[in-house]
């Protein structure tokens, strides 16, 4: 099932900061971390990351639940390289014609794979922190966003789970018409298309109703509205955001000064 | 406190030819408790959105002039609330306390005078639980009277409620009407829309027909339009109290046990059941909202593994398949055997024409096409569906769905009909012909299983009774 | 087909546009599902996952054709990212970053034929931007490592020709598959079918 609460501890210090701050923060962390193509680093970035789950009351399990798909990524980085890499510097450790791997080949793939942990981990833990409620009441309070789409994305955000389990009702609809895909791969294609077809043609009928049930209470109302959840955006918070910007350029100085600094662009 | 005037008012939607509502004429007065009634298709939804300011200019044609206390509609929101029938689509927010404070936000309500306006219109529909608690963990029944608490808060001169109990189980219902009799005071005009006439008499004190072409029918105090226009009414399809319905029991004792379910559950959803079906019976289940019913139909209709106990078919029903439980059938075979409605008409749909989706059945069964043709222009002609065959099926009524969806399980001619809730937001008309459906296959020796609410419906068709209980 | 479209959000504009992103969350996450085991073999093969990619691009085109409002890709691709990030997606926050660049393209596409068109060559042409915005963030930003000739190229114009085929032609079909159910009624997109 498709689950949205947040599954960290909720009064941990860092997921208590406010939702804009943790999100900026992952992001001022995350852009940092992908100008470098280096593999020191992302490593110390990884550190810092892993150092702070605690702070952010994630624990390991959760984040490495949430995570695991990355590695199958890992595989297909390091398959990648194998056989398209730019550059082949190094000592050659196989060459079976078309594959050479040279140590070089292995360091830059350690690169990517490490810079693309460091740079999705810090999204992955806040939004493991975050609850979407709180998201969008801070996005418009304290980002400015408008408030009709900040709202409206989230209404139409709790229909996730109710679409899940449509999605199964669906399916067990079609078995029940005589229809099944067997182990046929293109019938199975044809099947989801169908049902995906069904799913979202029953979404927007009850978007339309949603819709139609927020004006009623007066959500294209003209009057200002008013806030019934207070968000704060305080020096914590604050400090959330320079930490994490000051962590990741930290990350970026040290690779600098031990000479492995290598930037994206240039 | 307000009043509402219609004179000439017609409404028609855009891409239809037909006015959903024409030339009616009509004065509701301050603190009014009105009925509203009319077969459905008659427009009665539509109203009520007309009358909420629900219907931008860009959606449809207008003729005449709606009224709330001088007001056009569109000036006159505030003044308005509206509850629809399902409650899923009409909550907004992940707790309960903030989908109460959602409206009230929206009116710009000063934000210190939020938290006391919401949690007394929480205590005002009898909420149980506190306002943190996620609207996704009630039932039906609460997420309707959470619905009717978020436009209470509004204190609303005019409230609406269109079809607010049709979903619920008799316990649910009782419970939203009951939180509806206490919104009674001398201040709140009421207009609402119910399918089922005869529990909701004691909150209105009159009643309005809508003529399906235009105006209205009938109109004054429930005795009175009874009276008068019962007999027309009841055969136009309007539930018209008092007239009861001649039951269609069984012609013969029930044949050979199709199917049997021993300790069949699937926890947290569904505890332990024993039960047979035969042959020549409909068997009906009951429950409250959440007892598992429609879990219980998905495990005899072969489309759920059980997690405890076994589902078991008899030669009878499954020929070479005997020693497979159904679930483990191959779709076709399945679907040849044991044919399964849904609760929602929609997600069975899966061709694009009314034909095709009859047709579909029996072609995957692998009939040849000329039977395929008779069988379907027979269903088409006993449901009266004949003049929609190459309609879109997501485009037809609700009753009319419902028709076609019940079509396309007996298009395969299973010996096991398995319907979840068949009769729900039906009228009348619809109704009675479902149940000399249901009778015409028992008879025939079918087995036929329902799950509903409907205590009518059990006691017009069911010869055997199974209770849930909620866990 | 030209539109005179008030530039004006409507709720029922809100909450659709949402709502389709919100679905297609559903349906990646189901293909998941489905797929499951054959999915991380897709990695290995980088030509397949170029072929695949304009699948993901769909909400952004869609949104544009349903809604027909300046904005609508934009937003719809947006929030389809973010669902997806709270869903719990591996890639965390960067795809909000990635979602909003592919988003532009698809807007832009709409914004150059000032929202007064939404025929097939204007979808063709926001499915072909979508996929040049998502070929130019892998480009620059995973795919720097790769030779030039035999990777970074063709993945990108594989990427363009998906996201031209299956983000513009596929939702331009959708449009009108969705049209024909009726669900669209609200939509200037749904009434170009005829009164029943
Ligand atoms: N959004 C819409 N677009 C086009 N046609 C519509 C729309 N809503 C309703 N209609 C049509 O208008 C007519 C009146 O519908 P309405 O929903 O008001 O009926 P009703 O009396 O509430 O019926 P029921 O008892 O089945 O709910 C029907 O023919 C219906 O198909
Ligand atoms: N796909 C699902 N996953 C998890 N829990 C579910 C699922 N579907 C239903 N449930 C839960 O299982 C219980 C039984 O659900 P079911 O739909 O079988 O009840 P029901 O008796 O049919 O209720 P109703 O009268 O409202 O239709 C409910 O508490 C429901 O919330
Ligand atoms: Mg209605
Ligand atoms: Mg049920």
């Amino acid at each position: 099932m498709i689950g949205l609460e947040p599954v960290a501890r909720p009064d941990a210090p860092l997921a208590r900061r406010n939702p804009v701050a943790k999100l900026a923060a992952a992001l001022v962390f995350s852009v940092a971390l992908v100008a470098t193509l280096d593999p020191v680093a992302p490593a110390i970035a990884i550190a810092v990351e892993l150092a702070a789950l605690p702070l952010f009351g994630v624990r390991l399990r959760v984040l490495a639940r949430r995570a695991w798909p990355l590695l199958a990524s890992a595989g297909g980085i390091l398959v990648t390289l194998v056989l398209f890499a730019a550059e082949r510097s190094g000592r050659v450790l196989v060459d079976a014609g078309p594959v050479v791997v040279t140590s070089g080949v292995l360091l830059t793939a350690l690169g990517l794979v490490l810079r693309m942990f460091a740079v999705a981990l810090p999204g992955v833990i806040v939004v493991a922190t975050t609850d979407p409620t709180d998201l969008a009441d801070a996005l418009v309070q304290n980002a400015k966003a408008p408030a009709r789409f900040a709202y409206g994305a989230l209404a139409a955000f709790r229909l996730v789970p109710l679409l899940g389990q449509e999605w199964r009702m669906i399916s067990m609809a079609r078995r029940a018409r005589g229809v099944d895909a067997g182990r046929n791969p293109l019938a199975r294609l044809r099947l989801f298309a169908s049902t995906a077809f069904t799913l979202l043609v029953g979404a927007i009928r009850r978007g339309t109703r949603l819709a139609v049930a927020m004006d009623a209470r007066g959500f294209d109302a003209t009057t200002p509205r008013t806030v019934a959840r207070r968000q704060h955006f305080g020096k914590a918070d604050a400090l959330l955001v320079a930490g994490a910007a000051v962590l990741a350029g930290g990350a970026l100085t040290a690779s600098v000064l031990l000479g492995t600094f290598r930037p994206l662009i240039g | 406190m307000a009043a509402v005037t219609l004179r000439g008012f017609g409404w028609r939607h855009a891409g239809r030819k037909r006015w959903a509502v024409r030339d009616l004429d009509l004065r509701v007065e301050h603190g009014e408790r009105v009925l509203l009634l009319g077969p459905s298709g008659a427009g009665k939804s539509t109203l009520l959105a007309a009358l909420a300011g629900l219907l931008p200019e860009d959606t449809g044609e207008q003729e005449g002039t709606v009224e709330i206390d001088g007001l056009d509609p569109s000036k006159a929101r505030e003044r308005v609330g509206i509850v629809f029938q399902d409650p899923e689509s009409q909550l907004v927010m992940a707790r309960s306390g903030d989908d109460v404070a959602f409206g009230l936000e929206n009116r710009g309500v000063p934000a210190e005078e939020i938290w006391p306006r919401v949690d007394e219109a929480l205590r005002r529909v009898g909420f149980p639980y506190d306002r943190d608690r996620p609207t996704a963990a009630l039932s039906g029944g609460e997420q309707q009277r959470l619905a009717l608490a978020g436009v209470l808060a509004l204190r609303p001169g005019l409230l609406l409620l269109d079809e607010p109990t049709a979903n619920l189980d008799p316990t649910g219902a009782a419970l939203v009407r009951n939180a509806v009799a206490r919104t009674r005071d001398a201040d709140t005009t009421l207009i609402l829309v119910e399918h089922r006439v005869a529990e909701s008499l004691p909150l209105v004190d009159r009643v309005v027909v809508l003529e399906p072409g235009g105006g209205v029918r009938a109109d004054g105090t429930p005795e009175a339009v009874f009276a008068a226009h019962g007999d027309a009414l009841a055969a136009e399809g309007v539930w018209v109290p008092g007239r009861p319905i001649p039951p269609r029991r069984a012609t013969a004792p029930a044949g050979d046990v199709l199917l049997a379910a021993e300790g069949l559950g699937l926890p947290p959803r569904l505890g332990a059941v024993d039960l047979a079906v035969r042959g020549g019976e409909a068997l009906a289940v009951l429950g409250p909202n959440g007892a598992g019913k429609s879990t219980l139909a998905l495990l005899l209709g072969g489309l759920l593994k059980p997690g405890t106990g076994q589902v078991t078919a008899t030669a009878e029903l499954a020929g070479g398949d005997v020693r497979t439980p159904p679930h483990r059938w191959r779709a076709p075979a399945l679907a040849r055997r044991i044919g399964s409605v849904f609760q929602d008409p929609e997600h069975q749909f899966v061709t694009s024409t009314v034909f095709d989706e009859l047709a579909l059945g029996p072609r995957r069964t692998g009939r040849p096409e000329p039977e395929v043709r008779s069988t379907v222009d027979a269903l088409l002609e006993r449901l009266r569906l004949s003049a929609l065959a190459a309609a879109n099926p997501y485009t037809l009524s609700g009753g009319e769905a419902r028709r076609l969806s019940v079509a396309t399980a007996l298009a395969t001619a299973p010996r096991l009909l398995i319907c979840d809730e068949p009769t729900f937001g039906q009228d009348r008309r619809t109704w009675l012909e479902l149940v000399d459906l249901f009778a015409d296959l028992r008879d025939a020796g079918h087995g036929v299983v329902t799950v509903t609410h409907d205590a009518e419906f059990v006691a017009a068709l069911a010869d055997r009774q199974v209770l849930l209980e909620r866990r | 087909m030209t539109q005179p479209t008030t530039t004006r959000w409507r709720t029922v504009d809100v909450i659709v546009a949402a709502v389709i992103a919100v679905a297609f969350g559903v349906i990646f996450w189901a293909w998941g599902l489905l797929w499951r085991g054959v999915d991380p073999a897709f990695a290995f093969f980088p030509a397949a996952q170029a072929i695949m990619y304009g699948v993901w691009l769909v909400p952004a085109v869609l949104g544009g054709l349903v809604i027909r409002k300046p904005g609508a890709a934009l937003f719809c691709e947006a929030v389809a990212a973010t669902v997806s990030a709270l869903l719990g997606s591996e890639w965390g926050g960067i795809t909000i970053v990635q979602g909003l660049i592919q988003g532009l393209g698809a807007e832009l596409a709409f914004a150059a034929f000032r929202y007064r068109s939404f025929r097939l060559p204007t979808a063709l042409l926001a499915g072909a931007l979508t996929g040049l915005g998502a070929a130019l963030f892998d480009f620059f930003v995973w795919n720097v490592e790769y030779a030039m000739g035999s990777y970074r190229i063709p993945y990108a114009l594989l990427t363009i020709v998906s996201a031209t085929l299956i983000a513009g032609a596929g939702a331009w079909y959708l449009t009108r598959a969705l049209a024909g159910t009726g669900a669209l009624d609200r939509f200037p997109a749904g009434r170009e079918r005829a009164a029943v």
